[in-house]
């Protein structure tokens, strides 16, 4: 059955209090997931009291602050700090984001953080993706033709097939979709989750490519795609602002459209 | 714990190559049943009592025991088609689901012979 309580040695319990160095005027308190698998403990949560006349604006300023001079143990990914890599994909007062376009200001109350909702927690705020990037790689992302490229230059598209492919296009892959989704939560294992879905749809409406009714044929399965209810956490909780669950319901159109008889 | 790989383990069975069907059913019987609703809503409110007598006259004609039973069928193939998603969405063991599935769809097929017997007996005045 679906799980709604968590297995015993996940569930939280209380950690450690760091509070604020004297003197600090501009206090916020980041409370912060943590679990490390080397311990046999079960997750904690930490608080972490900062002085923000000393720290960046980003929850990711305030993790890496929190790292550099708090608590060193602090385990998170990041890499551009200007979301376009997608590491520091996380859950932030309730919602997936990145960290380094999250501002701490835009938090009303304490700052909570958590990793990704329903993944496998290698430590800390890591995300275990390995399945997340399996599904990406199962809709074949890349460019699939059965036509000879022109021999003096690239394969030619008009203004409007690139336009199509642009949004999809700036997907980074941080999996805050995919984790938003319950029906990712539930069925993971079948369903290919929004990032994935949206991935496939890029290359589905790729003017260069080919393999359309292949691609579409490898979707059309109850669970790899129809486990989209059309929630809509995956478009809302977006934060390069793509929308996948309509290129889920664009496939679901094409799918529908190849049929013979409706 | 397995240690085929994690591709291997996303590709599964490989694809059914089915769902659109189950999908657009939905939301075509989603659709007969807007109208089909909204039409036994508006004669309800019409009649003059809720009695047994009023209701069996209204039954008795051709066009509302033909719309009853047209609604009952939808109504009860609409219910399948989602239970049948509920089910797979939250029951995980494979031979449970399997169960649950089957005998989901024997009490909706009941439902649905029991349903139209009931409209056609009253609608041929036994």
């Amino acid at each position: 059955m679906a799980e709604f309580r968590l297995p015993p040695n996940s569930r939280i319990t209380k950690g450690k209090l760091f509070q604020a160095p004297e003197g600090a005027k501009n206090v916020r308190r980041f409370v912060v997931y943590r679990y490390d698998p080397d311990s046999g403990e079960n997750p904690r949560v930490d608080t972490y009291e900062l002085d923000m006349d000393q720290c960046g604006p980003m929850v990711l300023d305030a993790l890496i602050k929190i790292k550099n001079e708090v608590d060193a143990t602090l385990t998170f990914r990041r890499s551009c700090r200007e979301g376009i890599c997608g590491s520091c994909a996380m859950n932030i007062d309730g919602t997936n984001t990145l960290a380094c376009t999250k501002a701490s200001s835009d938090v009303s109350e304490d700052v909570k953080i958590y990793p990704l909702p329903h993944m496998p927690v290698v430590k800390d705020l890591v995300p275990d993706l390995t399945q997340f990037y399996a599904q990406y790689a199962s809709i074949k992302p890349w460019l699939q033709s059965s036509t000879p490229p022109p021999p003096d230059r690239e394969r030619l598209q008009t203004k409007e097939d690139q336009a199509r492919i642009d949004e999809p296009s700036a997907c980074i892959l941080c999996a805050c979709c995919s984790t938003s989704c319950p029906s990712y939560w539930w069925n993971s294992d079948r369903y290919l989750g929004p990032a994935a879905l949206l991935q496939a749809y890029r290359w589905i409406v790729d003017s260069r490519d080919d393999a359309t009714g292949e691609r579409l044929d490898a979707l059309e399965d109850p669970f790899r795609l129809y486990r989209c209810h059309t929630i809509m956490n995956c478009t809302r909780t977006c934060p390069k602002g793509l929308n996948p669950a309509r290129a889920i319901a664009e496939v679901k159109k094409m799918l529908l459209e190849r049929k013979v008889s409706l | 714990m397995s240690l085929k790989s994690p591709l291997g383990q996303v590709m599964g069975l490989g694809s059914a190559r089915g769902g659109t069907g189950h999908w657009w059913s939905q939301r075509v019987s989603a659709l007969a049943l807007l109208f089909l609703g909204l039409w036994f809503a508006a004669e309800l409110i019409c009649l003059e009592s809720l009695g047994y007598q009023s209701l069996t006259t209204f039954m008795s004609s051709p066009v509302n025991a033909v719309l009853l039973v047209l609604l009952v069928a939808t109504l009860f193939f609409h219910s399948l088609l989602g239970i049948q998603v509920v089910i797979e969405d939250y029951v995980h063991h494979a031979g449970l689901k399997v169960v649950v599935l089957v005998l989901i769809k024997f009490a909706h097929v009941l439902a649905v012979a029991l349903g139209v017997y009931s409209v056609l007996r009253v609608g041929f005045g036994a």
